[in-house]
């Protein structure tokens, strides 16, 4: 089944965060593995990044809907908590991609963040908390811009 | 049911998380600026989330074909077995911080604690928790500070926060048998051990905040017990009503 399971971590991997699109759930870490169970059904491990995430009915349906689509029926889609997931998680690609998007990359845990616009490191905290629970708000004390910024969890 | 002990256990902490976060998502559309309406709604998700796992653990515990959903929304106040802190309403903003200042100064270490329990359900669910309460709880302590060192009015306010809810902080350290004997099997934290970490946070808290700790007297108990007050009954009338008059609707 090495087949079936490759080309069903391709497709889950393809899979994007419906709060950060350009992101796929491997990016974040979110996707932990995919493996065939003793009767071949494909069986699709995903960790939440907080415990109330609000995407994880629709990410767990995407991924259904993708494996459907390379032909891959009846999946199962395992929601696991433990080892519990890290911003740390996150992939070199995955930051790149937050930057781009004008999201700070995650820090260390309460450590200052780089203005994802300037790279000035002049920046404050406006907010623990932002628009969705995985960020929090910024501004630039250098080139004035709020930004965002992907929590360190 | 193989260990009714525990599901009561889990059922009482669910419940915790569950009318916690819904107080605090009641601030919805009426939090004093922005940014604190995108935090209190962020803490009451988080809440909110980790009351589901647990509630879904219970389901599994007690097997009686209870969802998460069925034991959130069918059970009437007396069922309810969370503490009697986390079901005062909101009042004003101070009295909400105040809530969160004593429910969470207990929740960090109690969590943090629960990461050594026997039971690997409730170790994956804590590792989680601690790092989501580790933020709620700065949140609580910075606004603490931000209130009781401000105007004469937040000051004011604060301190009859801290004053008024004092009674119901007893509570979060009381252990009921069936609690005392998951604690003794490793399972639960023994809530004892978890006051000298509180007694820190608070005193530190209240201390920069130029607050003074209430002298201790009476304290309300019966939570666990399903002895509850008032609140929780208006509470939960309105946060049932679409279950209760449409058993078992989904979106």
């Amino acid at each position: 089944m090495v087949a079936a399971t490759e080309t069903a971590w391709a497709a889950a991997s393809a899979v994007s965060d419906p709060e950060l699109p350009p992101l796929t759930i491997a990016d974040l870490g979110v996707l932990r593995g995919v493996e065939a169970d003793a009767s071949g059904r494909i069986i699709v491990r995903i960790t939440p990044t907080y415990s109330g995430c609000p995407a994880m009915t629709v990410i767990q349906m995407e991924i259904e809907t993708a494996l459907d689509k390379v032909g891959i029926k009846n999946a199962r889609v395992e929601t696991e908590l433990a080892p519990a997931w890290s911003s740390a998680d996150i992939s070199a690609e995955g930051r790149a991609k937050l930057a781009h998007m004008g999201i700070a990359p995650p820090p260390g845990p309460y450590a200052s963040v780089t203005c994802p616009r300037c790279e000035s490191a002049a920046t404050e905290e406006l907010s623990r908390f932002g628009a969705t629970a995985c960020k929090s708000l910024w501004r630039c004390t250098s080139c004035l811009e709020p930004f965002e910024a992907f929590k360190a969890l | 049911m193989s260990d009714p002990a525990l599901f009561q256990y889990v059922l009482g902490l669910a419940d915790d998380q569950l009318v916690l976060g819904h107080r605090l998502s009641q601030w919805t559309g009426r939090a004093p600026i922005l940014e604190e309406e995108l935090a209190l709604g962020n803490i009451a998700l988080d809440l909110i989330g980790q009351a589901r796992r647990l509630y879904q653990y219970a389901g599994e515990l007690e097997d009686a074909d209870r969802d998460e959903d069925a034991l959130a929304y069918h059970r009437d106040a007396r069922g309810y077995l969370n503490l009697t802190l986390v079901e005062q309403p909101n009042g004003d903003f101070a009295q909400t911080i105040a809530r969160q200042l004593f429910y969470t100064a207990m929740a960090l270490p109690f969590w943090q604690a629960m990461t050594a329990s026997t039971d690997q359900r409730l170790v994956a669910l804590a590792a989680k928790a601690e790092k989501e309460v580790a933020y709620h709880l700065r949140h609580a302590t910075e606004w603490t500070a931000r209130l009781g060192d401000g105007t004469d009015e937040s000051h004011r306010r604060m301190q009859a926060a801290i004053n008024q809810l004092w009674e119901f902080t007893g509570e979060l350290f009381e252990m009921n048998a069936a609690e005392a004997g998951l604690a003794a099997g490793s399972i639960a934290p023994d809530r004892k051990t978890l006051r000298i970490s509180w007694d820190r946070t608070i005193d530190t808290t209240l201390s920069d905040a130029t607050l003074t700790r209430p002298d201790d007297s009476w304290m309300a108990e019966g939570g666990r017990d399903g002895l509850h007050g008032e609140d929780l009954g208006h509470m939960l009338a309105e946060m049932q009503s679409l279950q209760r008059m449409h058993p078992g609707l989904s979106w």
